[in-house]
């Protein structure tokens, strides 16, 4: 005799022991510490916490643990988190000029002021399989002296702007707040405040598949890394008891300026266009790809025409986070079938009428 | 009116609770337009202290919605009154010297509510983005009444009647004026005391 | 206090966290969207969706929208496809109780809010009652016209071609108007409304409804309500108008040829059987026969 199905709550209950189980893995193992994770998958973190909306290395490597490494599940813990935390203020805009630079590149200019600084980057290394990290033992890599730079590292779109030769990214009128996504749903058109946020939290494979995209004929806007920098810079506040600055601490962020396809006109001498990137940490491909993302989204404002999705408002900021994107096609998982059912039985009905012989075709 | 610290009556004694359930009765009074509902105050111990000039279920109500993200204007007749401080005290709400750019409106006395075109009623792609009018009157009926208005539309049950004491003669006919613009429009709550009464801008009003 | 039948490893009220999970802020900002929701009937009101400890599309906004209005003196009942005891139900459930320690329920008559996903209670529901429901898609248009912009211009003018066209268009293909479930309807008389993805076998439930009916979309951060009384028309021509699904057998478990069944598969030979979709519906039916 059918018994109805019971027991959603145990199934649920046992499912959470399984996978713990699975997260942990072979308990002969030595388990992993979150400081591990801190500091030997430092880039992972970064992206965490990048798209996490949330600066905490220690809270992003958390997340990491407890997700069994799945970036995008750790991504949404830790936004998850963010929600409940309460907003004490607000900082002044980064200055990133002051950066204490660790690396520092431009495809713009052979030499510059402040030079070309590689530091740590995987770029030129070959990739091959390393298989002497397989051992742990090995005495840790020394960092060199000397390799902390102290020169004055102007900006290479500040040092463009002494011919005027690219755009200037002056604050509108009367300097308006920035858009907080945090709290107010999108409305399109949106203004750009509003979507170097969303791109700034978006999901770092899609953005880097629209940012290609333009590369390839999807929009093309002709791209130079004006500069990419990477280091920490400090987080002032300006609290009302005190009016004037004080520093909270430090961030390490990795900033990209693209320079892009110049505009100009009968009346206004052509200037070079930008794009703007920011990440937390060390994160240059999220911010080369965001910076160019950036610059397509500007079609609207700079009067090209819009062809091609990256171009396209709603088609990026809709579909570019990723607690969205993920929650809504795993969504599929949970039980559709009494809407399952209703189409079983529109389409039984129909195929019915399909099978019965029709006046002019009499059967054989 | 200027007020310091010692002039601002208490608010809420549990917020969280307070504001949920008086909330909840907005909801039923705003989703049953034109049927009174009593506030149940003594859910705040020590009680909330209303300011001059205030029906209570005027003040919770603002007690309970408003937060930092509202602008508010208060009509004359709490011009003598702690009424604006104590509001902004427990909500951190905005408040404005100009009605057309506030969220929310609360008039002390019905006669004093500001004329429609000095009123936010939003717009047709975003009709949300409209005032919402709280107005003290000085009395209501819901008997059948020849001077009650009659009622219809969505929350009402076939027909309803209404009778408010108060409010200038033209608020029926203004009020129609502005509905056609519909969807735009205002909300309104009308309080007595700790009673309340929701007619959202959806109800069709005939007096 | 828990029913007879609630599971005895029910989660406490967890005092470390806000009632309700949501900061106060947060819920005043909802609780504003929901009175112009109510305001406006079937038009959807933009809010600040939060992210919540369960995923974008697994009922945030149903979520979200039960603990902007959820008191201590609530009892609270939450399905899903119909059924108290899928898991997903019982995962929002839990949560509840463990956010607020509210009276739980399978009861449909004895809850003040139901919150629900994909079904509308068997039970007539009465005024004072509140049912919230979990709006994966709020745009009825989407499939249509997925860019917002041009569909918020489209609700302003009161512009439904596309809707009636694209039901026309099922009508000369299949013969049948495709749309089975989430199968759009006009609210009073104005605008086109998602009922969610219900069987269209519910719509008529929805219509002159004495509960006050609330929507939430959180991944696409939408809030919509349909007041009580309110009139909720399914979208239909004249010379095909709309109608509900019917089934050939009835519930072999409590006998109805009245409720939406759910289809078993009992092997591998294609048998099946039908069985009631509300699982609060069909067990008071079995016990009162």
């Amino acid at each position: 005799m059918y018994v109805a199905v019971k027991g959603g709550e145990t199934a649920i209950l046992n499912s959470y022991e399984l996978l713990a189980q699975h997260r942990r893995g072979d308990p002969n193992v030595p388990e992993l510490s979150v400081a591990q994770i801190r500091q030997q998958l430092r880039l992972s973190v970064d992206r965490v916490m990048t798209e996490g909306s949330v600066y905490d290395p220690e809270l992003a490597a958390l997340a990491i643990k407890q997700s069994a490494g799945d970036l995008v599940e750790a991504i949404f813990l830790l936004r998850a988190y963010r929600a409940t935390l309460p907003r004490l203020g607000y900082s002044k805009p980064l200055n990133t000029t002051g950066m204490h630079i660790s690396r520092r590149i431009s495809a713009a200019f052979k030499d510059l002021p402040g030079g070309q600084v590689l530091g740590p980057t995987y770029d030129y290394t070959q990739r091959l399989l390393d298989f002497s990290l397989l051992a742990t033992g090995k005495p840790a890599p020394v960092a060199r002296k000397g390799q902390v730079n102290n020169e004055a590292t102007p900006r290479v779109v500040d040092l463009l702007n002494h011919e005027s030769l690219l755009e200037s990214q002056l604050p509108e009128e009367g300097d308006p707040d920035p858009f907080d996504l945090t709290r107010q749903p999108l409305r399109f058109p949106a203004n750009r405040s509003a979507r170097l946020q969303n791109l700034a939290r978006a999901d770092e494979g899609f953005l880097l598949a629209m940012a290609y995209s333009t590369q390839r004929g999807y929009s093309g806007t002709h791209p130079f890394v004006g500069e990419i920098r990477f280091g920490t810079v400090d987080v002032c506040i300006v609290p009302e008891e005190l009016g004037f600055e004080i520093s909270v601490g430090d961030v390490l962020v990795t900033e990209c300026q693209m320079i892009n396809q110049f505009q100009g006109s009968q009346t206004q001498p052509p200037q070079f266009t930008r794009g703007y990137g920011l990440a937390f940490g060390h994160s240059e491909r999220k911010a080369m790809a965001m910076a160019l993302v950036d610059r397509a989204l500007r079609a609207d404002e700079l009067g090209e025409a819009v062809t091609a999705p990256a171009q396209m408002q709603e088609f990026v900021m809709s579909h570019s986070d990723n607690l969205e994107s993920s929650g809504f096609v795993q969504h599929l998982k949970l039980p559709h079938y009494v809407d399952f059912q209703s189409e079983l039985e529109l389409v039984r009905k129909m195929r019915q009428s399909h099978a019965l012989p029709k006046d002019d075709h009499a059967a054989e | 009116m200027q007020a310091s610290l010692k002039d601002i009556g208490r608010g809420f004694s549990n917020p969280t609770l307070c504001s949920q359930a008086v909330f909840r009765q907005s909801l039923v009074a705003l989703s049953l337009p034109g049927q009174p509902q009593t506030l149940d105050l003594n859910l705040s111990n020590p009680a909330m202290q209303v300011p001059e000039n205030a029906h209570a279920a005027a003040a919770a109500l603002l007690l309970a919605l408003l937060d930092q993200d509202c602008k508010v204007w208060l009509s004359d007749g709490f011009a003598s009154s702690h009424a604006a401080a104590w509001l902004r005290f427990h909500t951190g709400c905005t408040l404005v010297t100009n009605s057309i750019e506030a969220d929310f409106v609360w008039v002390a006395h019905a006669n004093e509510l500001p004329a429609f075109e000095n009123l936010v009623q939003g717009n047709a792609q975003y009709p949300e983005l409209s005032a919402t009018c709280v107005v003290q009157v000085q009395d209501f009926d819901t008997a059948p009444t020849a001077d009650a208005w009659t009622l219809s539309g969505p929350g009402v049950k076939e027909t309803g009647h209404l009778k408010l004491v108060g409010l200038t003669d033209n608020f029926v006919s203004a009020r129609r004026n502005s509905q056609v613009h519909a969807p735009c429009g205002i909300d309104f709550f009308f309080t007595h005391k700790d009673s309340l009464i929701g007619v959202p801008r959806s109800t069709q009003v005939k007096d | 206090m828990l029913q007879n039948d609630m599971v005895e490893s029910s989660p406490l009220r967890d005092p470390h966290i806000n009632f309700a999970y949501l900061d106060e802020r947060t819920k005043r900002m909802i609780r504003r969207a929901i009175l112009k929701a109510v305001a406006i009937p079937g038009y959807q009101v933009p809010f600040g969706s939060r992210e919540m400890p369960l995923p974008y599309g697994w009922g945030t906004g149903g979520i979200q929208v039960t603990a902007s209005i959820i008191g201590e003196s609530d009892v609270l009942k939450v399905i899903d496809q119909g059924s108290d005891d899928t898991v997903n139900a019982v995962n929002i459930r839990r949560f509840f109780q463990r956010t607020t320690g509210v009276e739980v329920t399978t009861d449909t008559t004895a809850a003040s809010i139901i919150q629900t996903r994909h079904r509308i209670p068997e039970t007539p529901m009465r005024k004072g009652q509140v049912i919230v429901y979990q709006v994966p898609v709020p745009e009825p248009m989407q499939r249509l016209e997925p860019r917002e912009e041009e569909t918020r211009k489209l609700h302003a003018l009161q512009e439904y071609g596309l809707m009636h066209v694209n039901l026309f268009e099922d009508l000369a293909h299949y013969g049948h108007i495709s749309s089975t479930y989430d199968y759009p309807v006009l609210v009073n008389g104005r605008y086109i409304m998602s009922p969610s993805p219900i069987p269209k076998f519910d719509n008529p439930k929805m219509h002159l409804n004495p509960a006050l009916q609330l929507f939430g979309a959180g991944r696409e951060k939408r809030i919509y309500a349909v007041p009580p009384y309110t009139t909720v028309e399914s979208l239909g021509f004249d010379d095909h108008p709309f109608e509900v699904q019917r089934w050939q057998s009835a519930c072999e478990l409590c006998g109805s040829n009245e409720s939406f069944l759910d289809e078993v598969i009992m092997d591998d030979q294609g048998k099946k059987m039908f069985v009631c979709s509300d699982s609060d519906y069909c067990s008071k039916r079995q016990e009162k026969p």
